[in-house]
């Protein structure tokens, strides 16, 4: 059995450790990027992003301000039991997670009235219902800079392979100087448009050096990746080689007349957390 | 590196040049979406604005609550476009600069020269490295909005680029 509580508090520790702790993929691409970058701007403004990552671990101040609507992906295992309304467990989770750890509340009850919740609740949850007894909970904080550049592309059947990376590539030009780049780039191709749109933001629960599954799509992924790096959109929009940190491609079937492509561009500030909390063999 | 003291004065816009840093100290105003639209709206009826925006610098941003003993939480920029529709209205009431990440419309870029203001872009997701940088903050508008009320801050050696000059040359 798998006690609510637990659930309840594991999903507040989530949401604090998203927010404070830089994933370590994510620094290492920063890293990674700082040697490689000749614009002298773009290198001081990497060596703030990583400063900022040091300050935010150290003092427990939030990596940014933009604290998140808070994204959980649930992975239910069909035989795990679990005790209480689970829904009920995750939003009580991120309200204290929100309230204990400083974070921002930045849900409205409603898209026109925009009073807010006051605790960042509802979280949007995705169920999947997986095989054994374990309860996955992936907490993702996306900041909505980044949310608002998502795309969704339903191409032809037809356009091959070189028309889903223009429509990436044109997604990323699009997002531009705006949404905090360097970027990574959560990709869903195929499925419906709801799949394809749930694949690009699950995409980004992926290390940031994950490409694909697929060498197909790998092989696109890493040819965005050196495309997108020419763009010279670079740290914050002012200019560098370092536009991209990653390019992460999920796909699945799809139906004889589309090509859906969606599109979720994460900021560099790119977080999350999870666990496994596990059913006991006693219930 | 530039520095400059807010209230930004003319000349000192004048010599900003789009794509060098600066660090800015002194007293500005932030806002965001909710605090822009309010102040449009009383603007647009020739109601008296809940501060005076004459010459300020406003920076686009909503900061996470502080905690005890600290002056504020997280504290970076929001992304300016937002802002777009509601900018050329405040510059003509006297709106002199503004600080956020990402481009500007054309209409910006426009007002920008015509009032000759400025427009900085700062370190977007480092909000934890520039709330080193803020020595004060008091909420002086909206406090209903919560994150997206409007605060004065006090800030040292801020840390902004010269994204827009006042001769309307970007860097994007």
């Amino acid at each position: 059995m798998i006690n609510s509580k637990t659930i309840s508090r594991t999903v507040k520790d989530l949401c604090i450790e998203a927010n404070l702790k830089l994933r370590p993929d994510v620094v290492k691409a920063l890293k990674s990027s700082l040697r490689k970058e000749t614009s002298s701007k773009g290198r001081n403004l990497l060596s703030i992003l990583l400063e900022n990552c040091s300050i935010a671990r150290n003092e427990r101040i939030p990596l940014c301000q933009d604290t998140g609507m808070t994204v959980v992906f649930a992975e239910v295992g069909q035989d795990a039991r679990i005790q209480g309304d689970l829904t009920t467990a995750i939003n009580k989770g991120v309200a204290a997670g929100y309230k204990e750890g400083f974070l921002r509340k930045s849900i409205v009850a409603d898209p026109l009235i925009r009073k807010n919740t006051g605790t960042n609740t509802p979280a949007m949850i995705y169920y999947d219902i997986v095989p054994g007894r374990k309860l996955r909970l992936t907490v993702l904080p996306k900041g909505f800079g980044s949310e608002n550049k998502s795309k969704l592309y339903m191409l032809n059947p037809t356009a091959g392979s070189d028309a889903v990376a223009n429509s990436i590539l044109k997604a990323i030009k699009e997002a531009g100087p705006d949404a905090c780049p360097p970027y990574v780039v959560g990709v869903g191709i195929g499925g419906d448009a709801a799949k394809a749109c749930y694949l690009a933001k699950k995409a980004l629960t992926k290390p940031v050096n994950f490409l694909s599954d697929k060498p197909h799509f790998r092989k696109m992924a890493q040819e965005l990746l050196a495309k997108g790096n020419k763009l010279n959109i670079g740290p914050l929009g002012a200019g560098g080689k370092t536009t991209l940190l990653g390019v992460n491609i999920l796909s699945m079937p799809t139906h004889i007349a589309g090509l859906p492509v969606a599109v979720n561009i994460s900021c560099h500030s790119l977080r999350s957390a999870h666990k496994n909390l596990q059913s006991s063999q006693r219930s | 590196m530039k520095t400059i003291q807010l209230p930004i004065d003319e000349k000192a816009i004048k010599t900003l040049k789009a794509g060098e840093m600066a660090l800015l100290s002194g007293k500005l105003i932030t806002g965001r979406d909710q605090a822009h639209l309010r102040f449009a709206g009383a603007i647009k009826k020739g109601k008296k604005l809940p501060v005076d925006i004459k010459g300020q610098t406003i920076y686009y941003v909503g900061p996470t609550p502080a905690k005890a003993g600290e002056v504020i939480g997280s504290c970076g920029p929001t992304t300016s476009r937002r802002m777009d529709s509601f900018s050329p209205l405040l510059m003509k009431n006297g709106l002199k600069a503004m600080i956020g990440k990402g481009g500007r419309s054309k209409e910006v870029v426009a007002a920008i020269k015509r009032h000759k203001g400025v427009y900085f872009i700062t370190i977007g997701g480092a909000g934890a490295y520039l709330a080193k940088r803020i020595k004060s903050a008091k909420v002086i508008a909206y406090p209903k909005l919560g994150p997206e009320a409007v605060y004065e801050l006090e800030v040292r050696d801020f840390p902004v680029i010269t994204a827009i000059d006042s001769r309307g040359k970007s860097i994007f």
